[in-house]
């Protein structure tokens, strides 16, 4: 990696105070994805925050309707947490399934979304379930964070502290694995809220998505078996080596429907 | 250059580093414990798995600085002299290696899923070992490493 | 906690190895854990086009850089004398003529032929400051145009990849006869054929590329630290091709060497420009690859488009074979690939059956890709999985069953000489069958198929009977071939006074556990403990002769071995002769005991030891004090291991996903000196082949010739969790061209896997041929078409 500097801040403040003043530097969680990153050249922050251990991020919290759970917890902490498993049971799952041991060890849920990858994992549980974002300036709905692939609301300079999520016991996440990377590629989180149905896909390219049209069907008393892909969008899927679009979006609805029928 | 002071295999080390060092390249040039490797630049082969703070990490996804004040175990730090880890022996005994290029890796994971799942199955630790790569064994006598080696941690000394 | 122990060594026994002491405690030692005094660093400056002639190379930038020690680039080493890259086997074109071979600069002169080729180096005073260096290196490229495709390359369009090589065409070779052939198609009732891909595989041994080259210029000598699988085969070759004086002046060493599987069988570019360098500079160069370097340079296998055509009569029994194969050579012809494309492959295409009537043809086809050679198999899978997934397409044409089509068509008689130069030295291939069915229970499947069936999934089965050629030799069948011969092995036994025994051969382990076998042989003739044993390998200071490993060669140095073993204990006869006053002829041996049955005396070995050191018990102008014996041991034949492996497949029609639910292998290795390393290089190997059939592809861009698999982010590796539990049952036939009739089992796994993998996808699917890999997409596909003809 090329040369930088590296700031191990001890409050949010500070944090924030580091970030407004070096253009050039980047915030760091966990590192997961950021590390391969700088290791291949492709990224020359000046100097690299590093968040992971700032208390303001820490924690995982109940909160009124749900739990708040702190922008540096890491996935292995998300995953074993009983606070979260009583909550959203489906939550631990995703992330109990995030890359590889190791990765969990280190990798964070604030870090994930900020990245905002096209074949994360956590993003279409933010989505489903209706979470909200909440950084060192505001509160944004998990609709208003996620903008398009690897890109979020967040503003130069502006860093995720938590996110909340409400209870919900009735989800489930499938993950369908790109056979080289193991991200997804495809990725669906499925969640029945007292609103109604909500469907999050990863992994299509783009960036995740809602399927609207299988959530009002199934709020319209649908059967599972009638979630066709023609009702997909095709535009929300790209091709590459590891599946054409047209094959992606056929997944998402087979996994769609094999995700709601896991649903407890 | 920045000072750090971490603690590998129980010893105290104060050392200074570029803060573009990777811990797992600190590990091996600063300190000279080669145990762990570098089989890739993506974070996916897991040769360089040490525990940082009791948990295993990827050391090629870390920098030497974020381990400042760490307290990290390496395959160096397992064996009691010629007494081996349960786990050492394990792989040993199953034939849980060939070349031993990921091997260091591997038993450093392997008693990480032993910490986490006391006595599991197979099916288990197959799923576990999904971020460490081997290319000679196919697997297959890792997992019967893993899963022994785990009953043996699990048995009282 | 366990202490391990070192026991006496019995050939045919599981002892555990030798070498796992240093390798589970982390005291491994690997090429890039060397660091020496004066140590500096490279990195190479790679070209990012696939085709390009270079301009201007500028590195006034990257050398005023901090810690820069000295920039090279191709130009230099032509200015150095350094002598560009050899093909290590000389082919010759059916109409006579040699095969044409690239021009191969060790760092680009004029033209880049693939991406990643190397163009510069730089070597500094850290691995930071080599990197930040070679990005600052600016070289001028004009851009040509890229092929990628083999068809392609040979059409009257393709851009030329050498100017002196006429379509892109290296050779077009055949073995065989086309008229017998002919005439054999022509008396055929049934055929069947084929149009396949054999799909380019990167081998990804786990430790890359590395070495660490010192020159010291107060005696012109060097030494260089390789990670490689033949470190004197490549002292000869550097010494050459940097101009050294004698192989007295370069001492190459392989310490522990992280997994080869072929790829650290070459020689490559980057190794020899290091080691120049190394010179240039005066201090130690150390070079490591990067994992994408590794992807882009490591030798990669296979990559044949192949027709196939078999004929049969109207029982199935095959009357003749007809295969034309392209093979995809990359840029340059890499070291051993003209005789991996040739002599290695379609040699073999007879399989386990009785073919009388067989030619092909093989062409040699330069691409803007990166070169190939030996992978895990090297040329014998690419020749079992024509012939097998043929054999599978001859049963469905037939009306019979997959073993039936196997059985009627089985070489039974042994040795037997094929139409393709080889003899096959011994087998049961009838018996190994049934050997394999029993272990898949191949009775019960079809109650499996309707089970799966009912869970939603299309559930399938293949059989695969793979035969190979290993312990590759005679020397002078090699050379008669077209290789430089010297394909035998050596080892030196050194008995010490107070007993130890120092073994030293050359060949090599980066894996295969030659320090236990050894160690257990020798330890057994002996009737000494494995713990007295050394083996000595991979230090040419330290090792006279020898050729390396590959093509699963161990039986060839455990051959010598045996004989030097033989040699000392002949010795002790004749030193025990003079000790007990008898004639050495009336001495025994057995147990690490020498006995007379006239005298009723004995003199355990260790004492007979004691007495060569000592001298004092024999007339040492008579026999010659002292306990070291050498063997030279060159294969009178090639050994032909065999197998039938059975897979068993379940494929999701919904998402074309496949997974392999059980996979069988019963295989002749002839006698088996260590079950558990060899069931350990067997799990390996199906590991690579399974690997292969379904997810592992490397794919180069059709229009940039840009690699689209370059990390593991997007070539498929296989992981613990794709496979199933291997189960493996062993039907040797020993042979007879060794003292120990073991026949190599290294790359079996990799060689009969494959084809029973696609032809279990095929059964599963009812279709007649799918393209490796059988991606989940591809299934989908051919799933939906299934269902739209249902």
């Amino acid at each position: 990696m090329y040369e930088l500097a590296y700031s191990r801040p001890q409050s949010l403040a500070d944090a924030l105070a580091m970030l407004a003043e070096d253009e050039g530097a980047q915030a760091i969680s966990g590192g997961q994805t950021l590390m391969p990153v700088l290791r291949a050249r492709l990224a020359m922050p000046t100097r690299l925050v590093d968040l992971q251990r700032l208390p303001e991020l820490a924690g995982i919290r109940s909160v009124e309707g749900g739990i708040e759970i702190g922008a540096a917890t890491t996935h292995a902490e998300v995953a074993t947490s009983a606070e979260v498993r009583a909550v959203v049971p489906a939550l631990a799952d995703l992330a109990g399934g995030i890359g590889d041991p190791a990765i969990r060890h280190r990798g964070t849920i604030g870090g994930s979304i900020a990245n905002n990858d096209p074949a994360a994992c956590y993003p279409s549980a933010v989505l489903a379930l209706g979470a909200s974002v909440t950084t060192s300036r505001r509160m944004l709905a998990a609709e208003d964070f996620f903008t398009g692939m690897f890109s979020t609301a967040l503003e130069p300079g502006e860093i995720v502290t938590a996110v909340r999520f409400p209870a919900c016991s009735r989800a489930a996440y499938i993950k369908f694995r790109n056979p080289a990377s193991r991200f997804a590629l495809v990725g669906v989180f499925a969640a029945q809220l007292p609103s109604g149905y909500r469907i999050a896909i990863t992994g299509g390219g783009h960036g995740v998505f809602r399927w609207h049209e299988a959530e009002q069907h199934l709020d319209g008393g649908g059967a599972i078996v009638g979630i066709t892909e023609d009702r997909l969008d095709p535009g929300h899927f790209t091709g590459d080596l590891h599946g054409s679009a047209q094959y992606r979006r056929h997944v998402a609805a087979v996994i769609v429907r094999r995700t709601l029928s896991a649903m407890t | 250059m920045t000072d750090i002071t971490l603690t590998v295999n129980g010893r105290d080390h104060v050392v200074e580093t570029e803060d573009r060092t990777l811990l797992v390249h600190l590990l091996r040039d600063e300190l000279r414990l080669t145990g762990a490797h570098v089989g890739c630049d993506t974070s996916q082969c897991g040769a360089c798995t040490v525990h940082v703070d009791g948990k295993a990490v990827k050391s090629c996804t870390m920098l030497a600085v974020q381990a400042d004040g760490a307290d990290i175990l390496t395959i160096e730090g397992l064996a009691n002299g010629r007494e081996l880890h349960p786990m050492q022996a394990a792989f040993h005994e199953h034939h849980g290696l060939q070349c031993g290029f990921c091997t260091p890796g591997m038993i450093m994971m392997a008693i990480d899923i032993a910490r986490r799942h006391p006595q599991p199955d197979a099916a288990t630790v197959r799923a576990e070992l999904e971020g460490n790569l081997c290319r000679c064994t196919g697997y297959h006598n890792i997992v019967k490493a893993v899963v022994a080696g785990a009953q043996r941690m699990g048995e009282p000394a | 906690m366990t202490a391990m122990t070192a026991p006496m060594g019995k050939f045919g026994q599981s002892v555990k190895r030798v070498e796992d002491s240093r390798l589970i405690t982390g005291n491994g030692r690997y090429v890039d854990d060397l660091v020496l005094p004066g140590q500096t660093y490279a990195s190479f400056v790679r070209s990012a086009y696939a085709h390009a002639r270079i301009g201007a190379i500028d590195v006034s930038a990257a050398e005023a850089m901090p810690g820069v020690v000295k920039i090279l680039t191709g130009q230099d080493l032509v200015e150095g004398g350094l002598f560009t890259l050899p093909s290590g086997w000389n082919l010759t074109s059916i109409d006579g003529t040699p095969a044409r071979v690239g021009v191969h600069h060790a760092l680009a002169v004029d033209t880049v032929r693939f991406v990643g080729e190397p163009v510069a180096l730089v070597i500094a005073e850290t691995r930071g400051q080599a990197r930040d260096a070679a990005d600052s290196v600016f070289v001028e490229y004009e851009e040509l145009p890229t092929v990628v495709d083999m068809a392609a390359a040979l059409g009257p369009d393709a851009p030329r990849l050498h100017a002196d090589i006429p379509s892109n065409r290296a050779f077009t070779w055949d073995i065989g006869n086309a008229a017998e052939a002919d005439a054999a198609f022509a008396r055929a009732t049934r055929r069947v054929s084929l149009e396949l891909r054999n799909n380019r595989l990167v081998p990804n041994a786990m430790e890359p590329r590395a070495i660490n080259a010192e020159w010291r210029s107060f005696d012109s000598s060097m030494t260089i630290h390789l990670t490689h699988q033949n470190p004197i085969g490549m002292r000869v070759l550097f010494m050459m091709l940097l101009g050294l004086e004698s192989e007295n002046h370069l001492r190459v060493v392989s310490p522990d060497v992280g997994g080869g599987f072929g790829s650290k069988a070459a020689a490559y570019a980057e190794e020899l420009v290091v080691a120049f360098a190394a010179r240039a500079v005066g201090r130690p160069v150390k070079w490591t690859a990067e994992r994408t370097e590794s992807f882009l340079t490591d030798a990669h296998g296979r990559d044949h488009v192949t027709k196939a055509e078999l004929a049969m009569d109207d029982h199935g029994r095959f009357l003749g074979l007809k295969v034309h194969t392209l093979a995809n050579l990359g840029g340059y012809i890499s070291t051993s690939n003209a005789l991996v494309v040739s002599y290695m492959y379609a040699t073999m295409l007879c399989g386990q059956y009785a073919i009388p009537a067989v030619h092909a043809v093989v062409e040699g086809v330069y691409t803007n890709t990166c070169p190939v050679d030996a992978y895990r198999g090297a040329g014998r899978p690419e020749a079992a999985y024509v012939i097998e997934r043929l054999a599978h397409l001859a049963a469905r044409e037939i009306g019979v069953d997959q073993a039936e089509i196997r059985r009627r068509n089985f070489v039974k008689t042994f040795p037997h000489q094929t139409p393709l130069v080889y003899c096959y030295d011994s087998g049961d291939y009838e018996g190994c069958l049934d050997e394999a069915l029993r272990l898949a229970d191949y009775a019960g499947f079809e109650q499996r198929r309707t089970e799966a069936r009912a869970r939603g999934k299309l559930r399938g089965i293949g059989l695969s009977a793979y035969v190979e050629a290993c312990g590759i030799g005679p020397s002078k069948l090699l050379a008669s071939l077209g290789g430089g011969g010297g394909m035998w092995e050596s080892c030196e036994i050194r008995v010490q006074p107070a007993g130890s025994v120092e073994v030293l051969t050359g060949a090599h382990n980066h894996g295969q556990g030659h320090q236990t076998v050894y160690a257990q042989i020798i330890s057994e003739r002996f009737g000494i403990p494995m713990d007295r044993i050394t083996v000595v390998q991979g230090d040419t200071d330290r090792i006279q002769a020898g050729t390396g490993t590959y093509g699963s060669r161990a039986s060839v140095g455990l051959s010598a071995a045996v004989r030097s073993c033989d040699k000392i204990i002949d010795k002790g006869r004749h030193i025990v002769g003079y000790m007990l006053g008898i004639d050495p002829g009336e001495v025994d041996f057995a147990d690490g005991i020498y006995t007379s049955a006239a005298t009723n005396q004995t003199v355990a070995f260790t004492e007979m030891v004691h007495a060569a050191h000592a001298a004092t018990q024999f007339p040492t102008d008579q026999l010659e004090p002292g306990l070291v014996a050498t063997s030279f041991f060159d294969p009178p034949n090639f050994t032909y291991p065999a197998g039938v492996h059975v897979c068993e497949v379940e494929i999701d029609p919904e998402t074309g996903v496949t997974e392999v639910v059980a996979f069988n292998a019963a295989d002749d290795f002839g006698n088996v000196a260590n079950p558990m390393i060899v069931e350990g290089q067997v799990h390996g190997g199906l590991t690579q082949g399974i690997a292969q059939a379904l997810w592992e592809n490397a794919v180069y861009d059709p229009d940039t010739a840009q690699l689209m698999t370059a990390s593991y982010m997007d070539y498929g590796m296989p992981r613990a969790d794709s496979l199933p539990e291997f189960g493996l049952a062993f039907w040797p036939s020993p042979t007879p061209v060794n003292p120990l009739g073991m026949k190599g089992c290294g790359e079996a796994g990799a060689i009969g896997s494959p084809p029973a993998v696609i032809n279990a996808v095929c059964d599963a699917l009812g279709i007649a041929h799918v393209d490796m890999p059988a991606s989940p997409e591809k299934i989908w596909r051919l799933c939906q078409e299934r269902q739209e003809v249902a």
